[in-house]
């Protein structure tokens, strides 16, 4: 019997507020060190810390995109811990009563759709960030480190996942389409790579059809959704040869490994964190009433799964639908461009297809480049009425990526327009026929096949500039 | 009403270092005010919401504006030691 893999994860998610959540400090990243500081956010004796209303929307937009209830009484607590990126020595989240509760995010993979609940999204304060000098910025090996109090105090979302994801793809697509939410929600930049969203993974292995969990080991410093992919899948390697060798798994948190690829445990600790939470005495309860939910619930804007299903209904297929729905800007510029009149299914196909590569190999930005929802539909009605092949359009889209001008234009330029009209291709199929008199027999006799090399000849013939449509409803009208 | 109190543990968890004196002294006046905290726990409770904190209010938000920072200089001269920009801090040993 083989062992089912339970997994959670919990996202960090920093919000894209003007200010921090408890004082008055600017929240934005890349300000010069240590310059984005105040009494409250270092901590300094006797300062208050008062709730940015905003950052409180913008949890409640979070949660309700997540399907949540959000409570209508919830407060702040300490938690309590040394560290030195957290000067107060207590860093304010909430606790037992948080924000919001019970919700779900529903994710596509190959296998389908699957159902993951939310435990809770709860706000806090981020903490400084710190450099560790010494032996290839690895904590352990560091002499010293150095803080930056910047990001003390930026607003946090915390959102917990409940243990119902089944393997690291689910895991890696669980947190694309969480990603997307957030994205769409225009609360977080959510950027991996600047640190506004971050994950830890808990997993465990137990029994197939088994109920009860297995002994959790938890996984951090995953940067990318990839690293957490790989990290899930490494520690489930490493958890099933230990549980077929008849050995215990640990409970612990262990550190993911970029380069080595692996995760080791963390240095075990003397003693375990006993953060000692209580109610956050200088800040009063947040209330939720039914107008204010109300009024935010319906200000939230299409999410990706929405879209999805519109998409679908637009007629495309699954998993092109669910690429489309997670990019603002995929999505931005595939309505536009069928709304300007493209057939949905070529477009989408161009977008996850040449687009993307054009987008991974150029620095082209769909933002601001030329390819736009107008010369896609354009390009789209040249296929469509077989003035490009689906081969030329390929041709075309690259010079409109490259500045040319227009689809028609760059068409013409690069001498692409494909020849329908019957009377300027009867002439060549004439001179193809007769050359070929064999393959008009056998086609004659019911062998199929063989139409396909005469329009390769005619295709020939043309410099490929003949449309195959035309070409083939020729052949069969003289061969007939 | 006897408390059970491992002070050494509070102290430890408070980054506070007491001899076995301070420790005897500061566990008495703990376990004075935990047996009136049991004491308090003996009351009927049943059907009184939690009450979090005494002020009859809620929602105290301030608008998402920015006001102004400290001065870098006069923020890092606190510092016991600073490196450039940054706050020097001893080697940490471990992940929070
Ligand atoms: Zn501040």
């Amino acid at each position: 019997m083989g062992y089912e893999p339970v997994i959670g994860i919990e996202t960090h998610v920093e919000l894209t507020t003007n200010s921090k959540m408890f004082c008055g400090c600017p929240a934005d990243f890349g300000a010069p060190p240590n310059t984005n500081t105040c009494p409250v956010c270092l901590g300094l004796p006797g300062a208050l810390p008062v709730v940015n209303g905003t950052a409180v929307e913008y949890a409640m937009i979070i949660g309700l995109g997540l399907n949540c209830e959000v409570a209508p009484r919830s407060i702040f607590a300490r938690k309590n811990y040394f560290y030195p990126d957290m000067p107060k020595n207590y860093q304010i989240s909430q606790y037992d009563q948080p924000l919001c509760v019970n919700g779900h995010l529903d994710v596509e993979t190959g296998a389908g759709t699957h159902r993951i609940g939310i435990t809770r999204v709860h706000m806090e304060e981020d903490t400084g960030k710190s450099t560790h000098v010494g032996e290839g910025g690895r904590i352990q090996a560091a002499s010293h480190s150095l803080i930056d109090f910047n990001r003390a105090g930026v607003p946090l979302m915390e959102i917990v996942s409940e243990p119902d994801i089944r393997s690291a793809e689910q895991a890696r697509a669980f947190v694309t389409e969480l990603r997307a939410a957030v994205l769409r929600l225009g609360v977080s930049d959510a950027k991996l790579e600047e640190g506004s969203m971050r994950f830890d993974g808990n997993i465990s292995l137990r029994l197939e059809g088994s109920e009860a969990f297995g002994t959790k080991v938890e996984v951090k410093n995953m940067n990318s959704i990839r690293s957490l992919q790989r990290a899930l899948e490494y520690e489930i390697e490493r958890q099933t040869a230990l549980l077929e060798a008849g050995e215990p798994v640990v409970q612990e948190t262990r550190h993911w490994d970029e380069e080595a690829g692996t995760t080791s445990g963390m240095r075990s600790k003397e003693e375990a964190f006993d953060y000692r939470y209580f109610p956050e005495p200088d800040l009063v309860p947040v209330a939720v009433d039914h107008q204010w939910r109300a009024r935010v619930a319906d200000s939230l804007p299409e999410l990706p799964a929405q879209a999805r299903g519109r998409y679908i209904e637009m007629g495309l297929d699954g998993p092109v639908a669910t690429v489309i729905s997670r990019d603002i800007e995929y999505g931005s510029v595939f309505e536009a461009a069928v709304a300007a009149g493209g057939d949905p299914q070529t477009v989408a196909n161009w977008l996850t297809g040449e687009v993307t590569a054009l987008v991974r190999r150029t620095d082209l930005s769909l933002a601001a480049g030329p390819i736009d929802g107008a010369s896609l539909a354009e390009l789209s009605a040249m296929v469509s009425d077989g003035r490009l092949s689906a081969s030329a359009a390929k041709d075309v889209l690259a010079g409109v990526a490259a500045g040319e001008g227009p689809p028609a234009a760059v068409a013409e330029q690069r001498d692409l327009i494909q020849v329908s009209d019957t009377a300027a291709l009867e002439p060549v199929v004439d001179e193809v026929l007769a050359a070929n008199t064999d393959a008009i027999q056998k086609l004659r006799d019911g062998d199929d096949k063989v139409i396909g090399f005469l329009i390769g000849q005619v295709m020939r013939a043309t410099g490929g500039k003949a449309d195959p449509g035309a070409v083939t409803e020729l052949i069969r009208s003289k061969a007939g | 009403m006897p408390v059970d109190i491992d002070i050494a543990k509070v102290a430890r968890l408070a980054r506070l270092a007491l001899n076995d004196e301070e420790l005897a002294g500061y566990r008495q006046q703990c376990e004075v005010i935990l047996e009136h905290a049991a004491l308090v726990q003996t009351l009927p409770t049943e059907g009184v919401t939690p009450t979090s904190h005494p002020l009859p209010r809620t929602n105290a938000f301030r608008e998402d504006v920015i006001t102004e920072c400290l001065d870098r200089e006069e923020v890092l001269a606190q510092a016991p030691e600073r490196d450039g920009d940054y706050f020097l801090v001893p080697r940490i040993l471990d992940e929070p």
